[in-house]
């Protein structure tokens, strides 16, 4: 196991690489340039500024010393900032927008986890039924639609919590719930499902035939099983997450580095373009991997060499 | 049917059913799925929304003359009237036909881009696992690294490169949604490309291509079908999400997620340009996840009895 | 009808399990009556979809109601019917005093758990035992099924063992508790023909040691013809024949015993032997043939036998036939 891990953290590095040559491209490749919108500036300026961020010298020797850059662990300047820099800018979104998909996961693994249980062992009962329902509905409300109705009913009519900003833990309910609760009904049906499919397999039926009160046949035999699924679908969910949270730092105006994205990307602003992407990605894959060892630590039957 | 079905079966059913009708596994589907009448509530309920947005707008102008860029300053926002059952936006456009042709984009994006997904992602999935070996590893490897990539980031980069048509967007959803199938595909084929079917076509002398898409990639429909049912409502978000952000389709043609985000800016006085466009966008989202619940019940009966 | 002997430990009678399906009633059961002494080894043999496992699930209230429902019956267990009793009661006896094998023992462990795990935990819900007593005892039962270094594979999980050390961790599992019954469900026919063999010899062994009484169910008649001391023939959810196994083989009485019997390829047959089949095919149990449900397939069917289902006929004390066209000595 120790080696799988070592191993995957090592494939990190190539990946990594990968990522930063492709974004790097994608990037660079692109029409228009950091100083091309807002003011009107004149050539000599223009090719100062360029000048000043190195992007005068040919991409290949640009990439090169941005590798350089990032080896030492700096993600360059932004041009859209000139007084911060990227890792800046980084350090102050990044946090924020991690706990509000802290706070969606938690929510959404609480209720989806219950609701799923709730459903299959009471399954074609009302509270099946209802969970279910609900679970679809949560589904098929997008942030944006449920975010600015919450805010709506929760704030301005019943005042109870505010609803833009952020400071203290009552700005996290709302954004929380908005970013999670999509994320919530689908773990409820993966639960579900994860669930009804132990249920009906035949070491169920063993136990049971073993006399097994039902309540050690569902915490002891049925769990372990039937959250695979779900653990299989963390990977994606978070990543989904960290993108959704975009859309709902714009609502609820959060300073994450949703925004700072869009505009980054619409500004031309490459470093801070790339170093998002690639902070995101870095902690993607190792998401991934935490993912991958919770999975192996649940399925015994699955060997890593 | 293959072997899998029938054990599948087999398993199933202790004894009630042990003498099996010969009925094909899409016949059986298909009779499933119409005594599901939740699911099918939900077709009719997408096909009027189709029919709605593919004739609406002509109906309405030919009604009340306008379309959807018919601005009339003079009335600015109104309430829902005889005149405008939805009601106004801040410019005095209709917001029904506005709705209308958002919802056109909205599902025609979202099942373009699904189908692309699908397709790319079948081949792809079935082309490595068949393969096997060092090539499998490596189409899975670009997988997994493209899997890392912070999904929404490289489509918001995508787009503002290349600009704000339709048919890029949809393109770049695509080309970035299909990994799931790919895996999902890749999964399938691997249990089936050992099972004794496969066998039998290669000891006939049947060429690769054949085998991968004459016998595997059929048998392994299935699961691409139950992902295209999830994958639709997301591409259909995604696109909303873009829209929401300010990317996607632009001003003055409509989507629903722009819609929806005028609607949340005002929403407190004029409420029903949320709720309008919101509600819509909830129905679709909802009548498709009902309708996927239900295709994927009917694929696989075990869930439910 | 046989009288009942003070040492019965199981007495079915007029078991009827339906399911109530979407447009039918099928009845997987109609009508069935056993009973099994302390010790003994009953032999159910019948085709899928005899009933023969629904049956034995239904003695033990492990067939889902809805939507199976028993219409009447009893299932006598030291004098209560299991069939009234509540579930929590039901779940005392399990594994318990009652207990049961199944087919396929890949499936039919926990892939998550520990062996261990599985094993320890039958002693400690119905012996109260503390973990450790339940990991000793549990340790010494699979060194009696024969697993080697049982002290450390007690640790391993079910996928780390072949299909027949499976099959015994099974029984095991089974007999921790010394259960009076077992119900044993196909236990070899999922396994290779060397092992199945093994398995049990093994069975009957443990059988001899605790005294269990074991019900085994199985297609195969080879297998009730080694191990069992009577045996019963299902068809179509009822009992068709029944009594001693040397007595059944010697005399076959029902024409589908003999079909069954008729059918087994013999070694001495010659080459040009073609292999008899009984024709036709299993009815459907939701739509049963009038009368005596063999009848279509029957050779000797007479016109009575579509209008009534023929009653038991004792052909000895202990061997009786449910057919119309037995002749019965004088």
């Amino acid at each position: 196991m120790r080696g799988y891990i070592l191993r995957r953290l090592l494939e990190l590095v190539p990946t990594m690489m990968v990522i930063v040559v492709a974004s790097f491209a994608l990037v660079r490749l692109a029409p228009g340039s950091p100083f091309a919108s807002e003011k009107q500036i004149s050539p000599q300026v223009r090719a100062a500024l360029e000048a000043k961020y190195g992007f005068d010298k040919p991409l290949a020797e640009q990439f090169v010393r941005y590798l350089g850059r990032i080896m030492q662990g700096d993600l360059g300047p932004s041009t859209k900032y000139p007084q911060r820099s990227v890792n800046e800018i980084i350090a102050d979104g990044f946090p924020v927008t991690l706990t509000l998909g802290a706070v969606a996961l938690v929510w959404a693994l609480l209720i989806g986890i219950t609701a799923g249980i709730i459903g299959a062992v009471r399954q074609n009962t009302v509270w099946d039924h209802a969970a279910m329902a609900a679970a679809l509905i949560g589904i098929s409300i997008p942030s944006f639609v449920l975010g600015p109705v919450l805010v709506l009913v929760v704030s301005l009519r019943w005042h109870l919590l505010p609803p833009a900003g952020w400071g203290d833990w009552r700005h996290v309910i709302l954004p929380g719930l908005t970013l999670g609760t999509i994320y919530a009904a689908s773990i409820a049906r993966l639960t579900r499902g994860g669930m009804l499919e132990v249920v009906r397999s035949d070491f169920i039926r063993t136990a049971r035939a073993k006399g097994l009160p039902e309540r050690l046949v569902i915490w002891r035999h049925m769990l372990k099983g039937g959250l695979l699924p779900v653990v299989s679908y963390l990977g994606p969910a978070i990543a989904s997450i960290l993108t959704g949270s975009i859309v709902v730092e714009k609502i609820f105006n959060i300073p994450g580095i949703g925004p700072y994205f869009v505009d980054a990307a619409f500004n031309r602003d490459y470093f801070l373009v790339m170093g998002i992407v690639l902070i995101d990605a870095a902690l993607l894959l190792v998401m991934n991997l935490v993912v991958d060892v919770v999975y192996t630590l649940l399925d015994p039957r699955i060997e890593y060499s | 049917m293959t072997t899998r079905d029938e054990s599948r079966q087999a398993v199933a059913s202790p004894a009630a059913t042990e003498l099996v009708v010969g009925s094909s596994l899409w016949q059986d589907a298909w009779k499933r799925l119409r005594k599901n009448h939740v699911a099918v509530a939900s077709g009719w309920v997408l096909v009027f929304l189709a029919a709605a947005c593919i004739i609406g707008p002509s109906m309405v102008a030919a009604t009340w003359g306008y379309d959807y860029e018919t601005q009339d300053l003079a009335y600015g926002p109104r309430p829902p009237s005889w005149e405008h059952p939805f009601g106004t936006d801040f410019f005095g456009r209709d917001l029904l036909t506005r709705v209308l042709y958002g919802c056109r984009v909205s599902l025609s994006v979202g099942f373009l881009a699904a189908i692309l997904a699908a397709t790319i992602g079948t081949v792809y999935g079935a082309v490595s696992s068949y393969a096997g070996g060092m090539i499998d590893s490596v189409m899975m490897r670009v997988v997994d690294i493209l899997y890392a990539l912070p999904y929404m980031f490289l489509v918001i980069i995508l787009v503002t490169i290349a600009g704000k048509s339709l048919l890029l967007v949809f393109t770049a959803l695509g080309a970035v949604g299909w990994l799931l199938t790919a895996r999902v595909v890749r999964g399938q084929v691997m249990s089936l490309k050992s099972q004794d079917f496969i066998l039998a076509a290669q000891s006939l002398g049947t060429r690769p291509g054949g085998i991968v898409f004459r016998h595997l990639i059929p048998n392994a429909l299935g699961p691409v079908i139950v992902t295209f049912t999830l994958t639709v409502p997301a591409m259909i978000l995604q696109e909303a999400f873009l829209s929401f952000l300010g990317l996607g389709v632009q001003a003055p043609r409509p989507s629903l997620g722009a819609l929806i985000n005028d609607g949340a800016h005002q929403m407190l006085v004029f409420w029903w340009t949320l709720l309008f466009p919101g509600g819509v966008m909830a129905l679709m989202l909802m009548a498709l996840n009902f309708l996927g619940d239900g295709v994927r019940d009917a694929l696989d009966p075990r869930m439910n009895h | 009808m046989p009288t009942i002997a003070t040492d019965t430990v199981l007495d079915v009678r007029d078991l009827r399990t339906y399911f109530k399906l979407d447009d039918s009633i099928v009845k997987a059961v109609d009508g069935v009556s056993f009973s099994i002494r302390r010790g003994e080894t009953l032999g159910i043999v019948g085709e899928s979809g005899s009933g023969k496992s629904v049956a034995c699930l239904s003695a033990l209230g492990l067939v889902p109601r809805p939507p199976a429902f028993h219409p009447s019956g009893q299932v006598l267990y030291r004098g209560r019917n299991l069939l009234g009793l509540p579930e929590r009661a039901l779940q005392d006896l399990r594994g318990n005093r009652l207990a049961m094998i199944f087919q396929d023992p890949m499936t039919s462990l926990n892939p998550y758990l520990r062996v261990s795990r599985q094993l320890t935990e039958v002693l400690e819900v119905h012996k109260s035992a503390t973990p450790s007593e339940a990991r000793r005892a549990a340790i010494a039962m699979l060194e009696r099924v024969g697993i080697p270094d049982a002290g450390r594979r007690i640790d391993n999980y079910p996928h780390q063992f072949s299909g027949g050390m499976r099959q015994r961790v099974m029984i095991a599992m089974a007999l921790l508790c010394e259960p009076e019954v077992l119900f044993a469900d196909e236990p070899t026919t999922a396994l290779d023909v060397t092992i199945q063999a093994q398995i049990l010899e093994l069975i009957a062994e443990l059988q001899e040691s605790f005294g269990t009484a074991v019900v085994l169910i199985t297609h195969d008649l080879g297998v009730v013809a080694g191990t069992t001391d009577r045996v019963a023939v299902m068809y179509a959810g009822r009992i068709v024949e029944e009594g001693p196994t040397s007595e059944v083989f010697a005399s076959p009485t029902h024409p589908y015993t003999l079909g069954l019997l008729e059918s087994l390829p013999r070694i001495d047959a010659g080459p040009a032997g073609a292999l008899t089949a009984i024709p036709g095919l299993p009815p459907d149990l939701g739509h049963l043939p009038s009368g005596c449900p063999f009848h279509p397939r029957c050779s000797r069917v007479l016109d009575r036998c579509r209008d009534a289902y023929p009653p038991r006929i004792a052909l000895s004390p202990t061997h009786s036939a449910a057919c119309f066209d037995i002749e019965v000595a004088p």
